[in-house]
């Protein structure tokens, strides 16, 4: 193959990877931060303790972490077809890529709400916050540093996810590893594909490094 | 700001109204199946405009005490009165504090002994938290937070972020905080427990400003009895999740046999020979002030040695406590012990007996370091 017939293939490539995963990560944040909230805030001790809600959100949780993501792609086809009309291509990849990546986000903002130290928490309490001031007033602009590594390492998962999607008909850079790189066998390609999924994964590293060591460096003496 | 109140009374007639009053307060905590008592039936009345120290060591109870003032922690019963307000009424069924607990609470300024400033705002922005809680507005919430910085004397820190500070600025923005509210009454958990003595005086300052100026009635536990020396008009001992003694510091002083008064003022010295009569002599007020061991001397010709003393200020009087040695048994000197009683002196009899058990309870711990 040519550069000339990679160049379009591997464009398009991208541009899928990055639709999917971008809207898979919209998805799973706007999912996983309330799921993750809830599993602090409803275990024993927390500001709405409530052992059946804390029970319910954990094996939730648990089931959809514990399903290798190439099973939970194929038992989802129903439900995609259902939701999107079609469980092809990028756009209904969207939903198992965030079904997927909904528990595993979720127990990230689990532990880095949990690190936020109780004594901020009691402080608002005493201030007479009530539980939306110590979610949001509290909670989550501290605890914004470890959030933002989480949604970093959630992307980077979910291009992993997003290349499994290219082998059942997903689209993406993993469809054209699968068709090109393996099934023609154009190793170029391959390479290629590689290559530019190593930079892809980079970058996203990079931004999310960036922006969590502006947000701590306000707490350090400058 | 409420203005300064000069008619504020008298520290040693404190009569004043109770701000904060609790009833057979008791907390149980449930400790894998095993049932652990910090609070047993804690009676604590703080008047108002007094710094009312709680002292203890740890695991005696005192932040439970504290934390069950504004119900951050829930008695399992008794009942909390602060401001004429029945809390514990308040509190509403469950975990979560009712929004009439909630707005008691942000009339309850709190400072902790780790500050608990949020790293991700600025110094100001912390202290309009509540502000925010309060539902002021905007520019108004600006305007207090810069006054109140003036106040604690940070006025040039308002846009430095707390990580930036020291522990002793950190401090002053967290009293700060608390006061954003208007609050009548001020908790304070070992506020100066992580600072280094220096910042704790000035921190201690800061807070008998506060009581003078605002008004602001103070309730603050440590472990610490400097603190209480240093700021209290009243204090509490606490052991074990019970109030042992409580009192103004001049109650206390002049209760026989107080440990408080003791661990406050401590007195050592032993009766130098037989025969001798050794007396522990407390002053205070006025009496502090009068040359009463010279005029004893004079006035029945006796000698007289000083075995040990202590002389401090208190809450802005002059208090001290002293242990003389009079020639002759406690027979003989009935008068002249009547003579310091009649200057206002309060005296007590140190018993002799104790010296004996003292010497050899040292010599096994001398022994025992020989042979390390």
């Amino acid at each position: 193959m040519t550069w000339s017939e990679m160049q379009p293939l591997l464009s398009q490539g991208i541009i899928d990877t990055l639709y999917m995963v971008l809207w898979a990560t919209i998805v799973s944040v706007l999912g996983g931060l309330p799921l993750g909230l809830l599993l602090v805030l409803t275990d024993k001790g927390g500001l709405l303790q409530n052992a059946v809600v804390n029970k319910v959100v954990g094996v939730i949780v648990n089931i959809g972490r514990s399903l290798p993501f190439i099973v939970l792609l194929i038992a989802l086809i129903p439900f995609t077809t259902l939701v999107v009309g079609t469980f092809i291509g990028p756009s209904a990849m969207v939903v198992p890529l965030a079904i997927g990546a909904i528990p595993f986000f979720a127990r990230l903002v689990e532990t880095a709400v949990r690190e936020v130290d109780h004594g901020l928490v009691e402080a608002a309490q005493a201030m007479g916050g009530g539980v939306p001031t110590v979610v949001f007033k509290v909670l989550l602009p501290q605890a914004l540093p470890t959030l933002i590594s989480a949604v970093t390492t959630t992307v980077i998962v979910l291009v992993g996810y997003s290349a499994m999607a290219g082998a059942v008909g997903g689209g993406g850079l993993g469809s054209v590893a699968v068709n090109y790189g393996y099934n023609r066998f154009e190793t170029n390609f391959m390479l290629i594909t590689v290559a530019v999924l190593i930079v892809l994964v980079t970058v996203v590293q990079l931004i999310g490094d960036g922006a969590v060591r502006l947000l701590a460096r306000r707490g350090r003496t400058s | 700001m409420r203005p300064a109140d000069t008619n504020r009374p008298a520290l040693d007639n404190s009569d004043g109204n109770p701000v904060i009053t609790t009833t057979g307060l008791t907390k149980v905590y449930d400790s894998r199946g095993r049932e652990v008592t910090a609070l047993d039936g804690v009676d604590l009345h703080v008047r108002e405009g007094e710094v009312f120290g709680v002292i203890g060591q740890s695991g005696a109870g005192k932040s439970s005490l504290i934390r069950c003032v504004n119900l951050l922690e829930r008695p399992t019963s008794g009942t909390v009165t602060v401001d004429g307000v029945d809390l514990t009424a308040l509190a509403g069924r469950g975990q979560r504090a009712s929004k009439e607990l909630r707005a008691a609470r942000s009339r309850i300024g709190m400072v902790f002994q780790h500050f608990n400033l949020l790293s991700s705002r600025t110094v100001q922005g912390n202290i309009e938290l509540p502000l925010e809680i309060l539902g002021v507005s905007g520019k108004e919430r600006s305007r207090k937070a810069l006054e109140l910085l003036d106040l604690v004397g940070l006025a040039d820190k308002a846009k430095s972020y707390p990580g930036q500070l020291s522990g002793g600025q950190k401090q002053r923005v967290g009293i700060a905080r608390a006061l954003a509210g208007d609050p009548k009454v001020l908790l304070s958990d070992e506020a100066t427990s992580a600072l280094d003595p220096e910042t704790t005086r000035s921190i201690l300052q800061l807070l008998r400003d506060l009581n003078q100026q605002l008004g602001l009635t103070v309730l603050l536990i440590t472990h610490e009895m400097d603190v209480v020396k240093t700021i209290c008009d009243s204090a509490a001992l606490m052991k074990r999740g019970r109030v042992v003694e409580t009192g103004t510091v001049a109650e206390l002083l002049a209760t026989p046999g107080s440990e408080l008064a003791s661990e406050l003022f401590p007195v050592t010295g032993h009766a130098t020979g037989p025969g001798r009569t050794v007396v522990d002599v407390t002053f205070q007020g006025e009496a502090a002030s009068q040359p009463v061991i010279s005029q004893l001397s004079r006035t029945y010709n006796i000698d007289i040695s000083i075995l040990g003393a202590a002389m401090d200020t208190v809450g802005g009087k002059q208090i001290g406590r002293m242990r003389i040695e009079l020639p002759g048994p406690y027979e003989e000197n009935v008068v002249p012990i009547g003579f310091l009683r009649e200057q206002g002196l309060q005296v007590d009899a140190v018993e002799d007996a104790d010296e004996p058990t003292d010497v050899p309870a040292q010599i096994p711990a001398l022994v025992k370091e020989n042979a390390k």
